[in-house]
């Protein structure tokens, strides 16, 4: 394991959202005319509005079944943005968890995480060892562990750096 | 080793003897399709190298022609990367359409093929037997350059479609009958089959498989029964064309029974579909204010069709607005020819430009707050199609068009001469 992989710890204050959770709630249509930083400011805008104003670095956010269900949209550089630090789900639709480990977002599917989870509290989640402990209550759950060579990619801060490691993609010129 | 249709797939583009759920596999991508939006977001103005130009297209589709500079802008991109790249297969404005339209009607999807492109409806291409799905854009790029995708090979749910439909019963119902049913299929795909699937036309299908997304499956996928491969062969003549079928004992992590005798023309209610439809007639006295029909899920030329026969020699009531998209250049061009076109707008219709448009509430028609539109499209979000406090409703091509002469939510069949209040 690289040392970058085993750095991916991930240690806030949980924000707590429910089950379906929807990429157009996330980020929004109209967002989609707007650079990353202008939709940042939109996210749930129909149904939280005011969160990207409350919400801190280094916060994670908890999500319910099939989290981010919907659309492609880079979802995860809205996160970055807003400085969320990861995000643990009972459940993730599978573009939008591709679309995490690829943009570089820590993300981890952990059955049971919601009931465990008061918002407000502090969590600390650990990819490596696919687990994520609530440390204001002491418990501790654990996950599906993923390949190395999926979390080689979060850790490297996503697809679009191995591609210009690789050669393959010029250094950031127009991204936003 | 038996395999299901998305084993059988990604088990070839992998190059292994079989696959079975959990496997993690990385397949060679034989078509990358690159979007009009892309271009004013991603990075692909830094792509060095296009590793296979031959297994890519450009297809101008979410918001053509361009409503504000930054689309333009994104417009003057694509064209650049195409002709930097050498990609020859551009549908630019004037050849374009909504991009699953497009790769059917142009034979760019095919069975046995691994399909990617950024838009989650992607999974419409699992009507032609394709392992189609949408992927994000920083993906797209790294399969661009490199021409591979990894893959978690997923469990499989099969429907079994047995008995007879009634004519008024659209793909548009079955899909809703099974998703407020049975609800989601998140990290599972969804496979079809048993006797009565013989008797669902192409472009029911085609509406199935693209809504697959709205039940978070990762991959619709139908056999390459006679139906399809008839479809491929016209759409992409001379083709190399590798029907892929299930093995007979494959397993399944589900296998669930559909009697279409029993599928109702069906509502979405709004927010999701997801164990959220009802048959048209529980609901009563729901008016609305729009009505839309187009989308890659229902701007096919036979959705163009039953809104044409449902609308002739009737009016579009007072006060609604029935907004019609054809899903491609070609219907619109073939729907025009048969008089279709004609019809809706002799009835009050708006006929507006190919695009992806009122569907994802971008430009060309976005509902108002306190609006409730009903529409046959892909997706009925809270928000998707303009204000967060407008109710859309989703359904049919023919309830959509019924509802629309009526002002109210209402059965195609009350129109269409088939009993029922």
């Amino acid at each position: 394991m690289t040392a970058a992989v085993s750095d991916l710890r991930r240690c806030g204050r949980a924000w707590v959202f429910g089950d379906e959770v929807n990429t157009d709630e996330m980020f929004p249509g109209f967002a989609m005319k707007m650079s990353i930083a202008e939709a940042a400011r939109h996210m749930f805008n129909a149904t939280r509005p005011g969160w990207p104003d409350l919400v801190q670095p280094g916060d994670l956010v908890v999500g319910g079944r099939n989290f981010g269900m919907g659309s492609s949209r880079p979802v995860p550089l809205l996160f970055k943005e807003l400085g969320v630090g990861g995000i643990v789900a009972e459940e993730f639709n599978s573009l939008f968890l591709r679309n995490c480990v690829n943009y570089g977002l820590p993300a981890l599917a952990v059955a049971g995480i919601r009931e465990k989870v008061a918002e407000g509290q502090n969590l600390c989640m650990d990819l490596p060892n696919a687990s994520v402990e609530n440390t204001t209550t002491g418990e501790k759950l654990y996950g599906g562990a993923f390949p190395e060579f999926i979390l080689e990619i979060i850790a490297g801060g996503g697809v679009l750096a191995k591609l210009e490691n690789d050669g393959l993609l010029q250094k950031a010129s127009s991204e936003g | 080793m038996s395999m299901t249709l998305i084993e059988k797939i990604l088990a070839r583009a992998a190059g292994r003897a079989h696959t079975r759920p959990g496997d993690f596999v990385v397949c060679g991508v034989d078509m990358t399709v690159l979007l009009d939006l892309q271009f004013s977001q991603d990075r692909l103005d830094d792509v060095v190298r296009v590793n296979d130009p031959d297994r890519v297209a450009i297809v101008m589709d979410h918001a053509v022609p361009a409503p504000s500079v930054r689309e333009a802008a994104a417009g003057t991109a694509a064209r650049a990367f195409a002709k930097r790249h050498g990609v020859s297969r551009f549908f630019d404005v004037g050849a374009h359409g909504i991009v699953h339209q497009v790769l059917a009607e142009r034979g760019l999807v095919r069975p046995g093929q691994v399909v990617a492109c950024t838009d989650s409806h992607t999974c419409a291409g699992g009507a032609l037997n394709a392992a189609a799905r949408g992927l994000g854009p920083a993906e797209i790029i790294q399969i661009l350059c490199t021409g591979s995708v990894w893959y978690q090979v997923p469990p499989t749910i099969k429907y079994e479609l047995h008995g007879t439909k009634s004519p008024a019963v659209d793909g548009k119902d079955i899909f809703l009958h099974i998703a407020g049913r049975y609800g989601d299929a998140t990290n599972h795909a969804i496979e079809f089959g048993g006797p009565a699937l013989a008797d669902v036309p192409m472009n029911q299908r085609r509406t199935v498989a693209t809504q697959g997304a709205e039940v978070s499956a990762d991959f619709t996928i139908f056999p390459a029964d006679d139906r399809c491969v008839a479809y491929v062969e016209a759409h992409a003549p001379g083709a190399d064309i590798s029907p892929v079928l299930p093995d007979p004992d494959a397993h399944y992590e589900s296998v669930r029974r559909v009697d279409l005798s029993e599928v109702e023309p069906t509502v979405g209610l709004p927010g999701t579909v997801i164990n959220n439809c009802v048959p048209v007639g529980g609901l009563r006295d729901i008016s609305v204010d729009q009505c839309f029909i187009g989308s890659c899920a229902n701007g096919q030329l036979e959705d163009i069709e039953t809104a044409a026969k449902v609308l002739s020699g009737r009016r579009v009531a007072e006060g609604v607005r029935l907004i019609v998209t054809p899903a491609s250049q070609q219907v619109y061009l073939e729907a025009s020819k048969r008089g279709y076109l004609a019809t809706l707008v002799e009835a009050g219709a708006v006929v507006t430009n190919s695009t992806c448009g009122a569907c994802f509430g971008y430009h060309m028609g976005v509902v108002g707050p306190g609006e409730v539109c009903l529409t046959a499209s892909t997706r009925n979000f809270k928000g998707r199609m303009g204000s967060p406090e407008a109710q859309i409703y989703m359904a049919s091509p023919a309830t959509v068009a019924a509802s629309a002469s009526t002002g109210r939510i209402c059965d195609p069949r009350e129109l269409m001469g088939e009993v029922r209040a």
